[in-house]
C-alpha cells in the first residue's frame, strides 16, 4: 500500500509522517508540492510545518502548489487525504475541508500532549479507533483555533463531520472543541494534533497515533 | 490596486484584543476595540482588468470563509 507524503518548502513534519505510514505497515512514497505527479499512491499525507512561512495566511500558499491541484482531483473521487497541522490548514484553504483555522485566542504557540476524543471511527482515516474512545497525541500550533460560522458549525455537527475533539482542555480557543473535521465522504480528514508523533513508546506521549495510519491501509484497499 | 482585508465581524480577533490591550496600558482609554487586517497594493501592466483583480482579491488575497475584502481600483 502506497501512502504519499507530500514536502512543501517549509514543511517539518514530512519524515515524521512516512515514518509514521512505515511503522504501520505502509510504504511512504515522497512527493514533491511542485510536480503534477502522485506517484500511483493510493492515499495522501499532507503533514505538519510552516509551508511558505505561513505568509499570506498558514497553508494558502500551499493549497495553490501545482501537486494541490492534482490532490483535490483525486480526493474528490474518493482519494483518502489526511491533513495534520499545516496540512489541515492547506486542506481547508484548498476547500478540500470546511472552516478555517486562525490565530490561537491566547496569540500564545501551545506545545504539549493533547487528550483528544474520537467522534467518527468510520472515516478512512478513523477506522481503526472506537467512536468515544479517548486518545493522547502531541499539539503544536500557533495558529489552530478551528472557527466557522455558528450555522457552519450547527451543520458540521449535524451532519457528523467532526472527527475529534478536544477534551481536558482546550489548546486554542477551537470553537466547540473541534480538533479536526472530515469530508461529507469521509475519505479526507484534516486534524491540528500530530498523530505522526505518538506511533513509538520511545518518543511519544503514546501509540495512539498510529491508527490513523493503519486506518487508510484497511480503506485503500477497500476503495 | 488596493485590497484590504479585514476578518469578518463575527470571527474574533485576539491580535487586535492585545493592541488595544496595550493602548488602555498607555492611557488611551478613548479607544473603544481594534481590528487588524492586512493592506495590499498590487501594480498591474497596462489597463486593469476589474473582475480579474476581484478575483484575485476574492480567492488569493482573502479566505471568504473568515475574511472580508475591500477593492480600491485606481479609478476610484
Amino acid at each position: 500500500m502506497r501512502i504519499g507524503v507530500i514536502t512543501f518548502p517549509g514543511s517539518l513534519d514530512d519524515v515524521d509522517a512516512a515514518r509514521a505510514v512505515r511503522l504501520a505497515g505502509g510504504e511512504p512514497v515522497a512527493l514533491w508540492h511542485a510536480d503534477h505527479d502522485l506517484k500511483d499512491v493510493d492515499a495522501v499525507v499532507l503533514p505538519g510545518g510552516f509551508s511558505y512561512g505561513d505568509y499570506l495566511r498558514a497553508g494558502a500558499i500551499a493549497a495553490r502548489a501545482p501537486l494541490m491541484q492534482d490532490v483535490v482531483d483525486r480526493a474528490r473521487q474518493g482519494l483518502p487525504v489526511l491533513g495534520i497541522c499545516n496540512g489541515f490548514q492547506v486542506l481547508c484553504e484548498a476547500g478540500l475541508l470546511p472552516g478555517a483555522l486562525t490565530r490561537n485566542s491566547h496569540l500564545h504557540f501551545r506545545n504539549r500532549d493533547q487528550a483528544l476524543r474520537v467522534e467518527r471511527d468510520d472515516t478512512a482515516w478513523t477506522d481503526s479507533y472506537d467512536a468515544g474512545q479517548r486518545i493522547v497525541i502531541p499539539v503544536k500550533n500557533g495558529e489552530g483555533r478551528y472557527v466557522g460560522s455558528p450555522q457552519e458549525l450547527d451543520r458540521l455537527e449535524g451532519e457528523g463531520r467532526v472527527v475529534v475533539r478536544y477534551v481536558e482542555g482546550n489548546p486554542n480557543g477551537s470553537l466547540r472543541d473541534i480538533a479536526g473535521v472530515t469530508s461529507e465522504n469521509g475519505r479526507v480528514v484534516g486534524l491540528m494534533p500530530h498523530p505522526e508523533h505518538a506511533v513509538e513508546d520511545l518518543t511519544g506521549p503514546s501509540t495512539d497515533g498510529l491508527g490513523f495510519f493503519t486506518s487508510v491501509l484497511k480503506a485503500a484497499v477497500s476503495a | 490596486m488596493v485590497v484590504d482585508v479585514v476578518l469578518k465581524p463575527e470571527i474574533s480577533d485576539p491580535q487586535g484584543q492585545a493592541v488595544l490591550g496595550a493602548l488602555g496600558r498607555l492611557g488611551h482609554d478613548g479607544v473603544r476595540s481594534v481590528r487588524q487586517g492586512k493592506h495590499f497594493v498590487l501594480e498591474v501592466v497596462g489597463t486593469p482588468d476589474e473582475a480579474e483583480l476581484k478575483q484575485i482579491a476574492e480567492t488569493l488575497l482573502a479566505n471568504p470563509v473568515i475574511e472580508d475584502v475591500e477593492l480600491h481600483l485606481p479609478s476610484e
